[in-house]
């Protein structure tokens, strides 16, 4: 039986990329005109697309919260985003349980003592998948959340991180999170140094499982670098471009 | 980009990066510089007393910014603007707003805000004129004066208790808005100014700049393509993110009749860099007037 090699002698994995190199990554903010905030995410060739609407009024009155926002998510795949055509990209279980961990990580993050009585919808569509999904979701997530304004205590950015061949690989792509290795995502807000997301697949024992996550968390600060610096590029964009 | 979705061929694309590069230079320094994102730091001197304004937190004894903007600092008062957001409602402003709801005794309007509106009927002028208490009858015609989807303009009369607004629409001015466009844009592009009523009479059209992002250009006479043009010029500076007053709308259609565009190609590529071109050109010559 053949086992195949996802970490060759060299270092090398299956991609080119060195054990803890994260994919090229890729953001752009205002790609939805008429949503209040949206962004688009790339991390290598996994592509999603987030928009944010709100904070506005709450649709359903008995959801109605008196002292702060309803925060609301929605996760789906579009039919092409994978190999095979999907038949069913909303609804199903794995969206739903995504759709729950997108928006409990946001909800901690926005301040939303601030809009009472107000709905804040976030939507996520992943557009290409090759690994690393609820990641990139996240990160478009935040980007898009920035954009409309809505205020939050701080950024979260999410990394994930597998453990194959006797190594712990950084942001795995499709082909490794298929290997049946054990796949860990992490999120953080990185300025606080808080953990807000800490999800795993197949075992590990503690100590390489230490080794994982402390590898996963150091990807979440290099997407945190990117995204700041891609927000503070468009902030000093619209700040000129405005005028006086 | 937002909204700048444009296919432009590569001397358009190159003659708009100059465009931008040059509004850029003309930009403050200053405020360049006090560009934050969320959770960055926003450097105070810690000694003196200041006040934590809007867009800001503490963070482990630091300030810390929770939205993307510019800080500004008015005496002790540190805060951060916001760019991109919901409408903030002041008191006596102005807005426009699309009716939602005939409920009892008042209008729910939509006006960009985290919750909607609320005009009572008793805010409201009767269509007779008459100064009088409202009567069931007046209630159950509540329909006749606004239904769902029509365009309202208003004033910011005060805040309820829950934290949506009070609109009233008791002068003659306010009321019912017919015969025109509504505009959607961000709200940070709608200077604030003494006027936001503009009759424009050499193209008999009424524009109101509606503090929440909502633009209404109607008809003051039968002047449907003119109406087009005016609706049009607002659309071109909102994608291209210039904050905007009635003067810089009515230079903008200038522009494109005295180029004779048609009204369907102002929204097209080529146009979108000539107002960046020219915005440049006015922004410069407006510095160099100032020194």
């Amino acid at each position: 039986m053949s086992k195949t090699e996802y970490v060759s002698p060299e270092g090398l994995r299956l991609d080119g990329r060195r054990p803890m190199e994260m994919r090229q990554l890729r953001a752009e903010i205002g790609t939805v005109a008429k949503a209040n905030g949206s962004a688009v995410f790339e991390m290598g060739n996994t592509k999603v697309i987030a928009a944010v609407y709100g904070p506005r009024e709450v649709q359903n009155r008995s959801q109605l919260i008196n002292d702060h926002a309803l925060v609301r998510c929605e996760y789906s795949m579009a039919n092409f985003s994978t190999g095979d055509r999907m038949r069913k990209p909303k609804g199903d279980r794995r969206s739903t349980e995504i759709s729950l961990v997108i928006r409990q990580t946001m909800e901690a993050c926005i301040l939303t003592h601030l809009m009472p009585r107000s709905q804040i919808d976030i939507f996520v569509q992943v557009l290409q998948a090759d690994g690393g999904t609820r990641s990139a979701c996240i990160n478009a997530a935040t980007l898009a959340l920035a954009d409309a304004g809505i205020p939050m205590r701080d950024i979260v950015t999410s990394c994930s991180a597998g453990y194959l061949n006797s190594t712990p690989l950084l942001d795995l792509n499709y082909i490794e999170d298929s290997a049946g290795g054990p796949d860990v995502t992490v999120g953080i807000l990185p300025k606080l140094d808080k953990v807000t997301l800490l999800q795993m697949d197949a075992k590990l024992p503690v100590d390489i499982f230490e080794n994982v996550m402390g590898l996963a968390i150091e990807g979440c600060k290099a997407v945190a670098n990117y995204i700041r610096e891609v927000l503070l590029e468009n902030t000093k964009q619209l700040e000129f471009r405005r005028g006086l | 980009m937002r909204g700048l979705q444009l296919p432009l061929n590569q001397t358009q694309r190159i003659r708009l990066q100059r465009a931008f590069e040059k509004l850029q230079s003309l930009s403050s320094k200053a405020n360049s510089d006090a560009s934050v994102t969320v959770a960055d730091t926003i450097p105070v001197n810690y000694e003196d007393a200041f006040l934590k304004g809007h867009g800001t937190t503490d963070l482990n004894g630091e300030l810390v910014a929770t939205v993307c903007g510019v800080v500004e600092r008015i005496n002790k008062l540190v805060y951060v603007r916001g760019l991109r957001a919901r409408y903030k409602p002041e008191v006596g402003d102005i807005v426009v707003g699309r009716v939602i709801e005939v409920a009892q005794k008042r209008w729910r309007l939509e006006i960009n805000f985290n919750q909607d509106a609320v005009l009572m009927l008793s805010s409201m002028n009767m269509p007779d004129g008459i100064q009088r208490r409202r009567t069931a009858l007046d209630e159950l015609n509540m329909r006749g004066i606004f239904e769902e989807n029509d365009v309202v303009c208003a004033e910011v009369r005060n805040f309820q208790h829950d934290g949506s607004l009070q609109l009233q629409a008791r002068s003659q001015k306010y009321g019912k808005l017919e015969k025109g466009q509504l505009l959607i844009i961000d709200p940070y592009l709608v200077k604030k100014s003494k006027l936001h009523f503009h009759h424009l009479e050499q193209f008999g059209i009424d524009l109101i700049l509606g503090r929440n992002g909502f633009v209404w250009v109607g008809e003051h006479v039968e002047t449907r393509d003119k109406l087009c043009r005016i609706a049009n010029a607002v659309r071109v500076l909102s994608t291209l993110g210039f904050s905007m007053d009635a003067d810089l709308i009515v230079e903008t259609v200038e522009l494109s009749s005295s180029l004779k565009i048609d009204i369907h190609d102002m929204l097209g590529s080529e146009f979108h860099v000539l107002v960046a071109e020219q915005e440049a050109e006015r922004r410069s010559l407006m510095g160099k007037r100032r020194r």
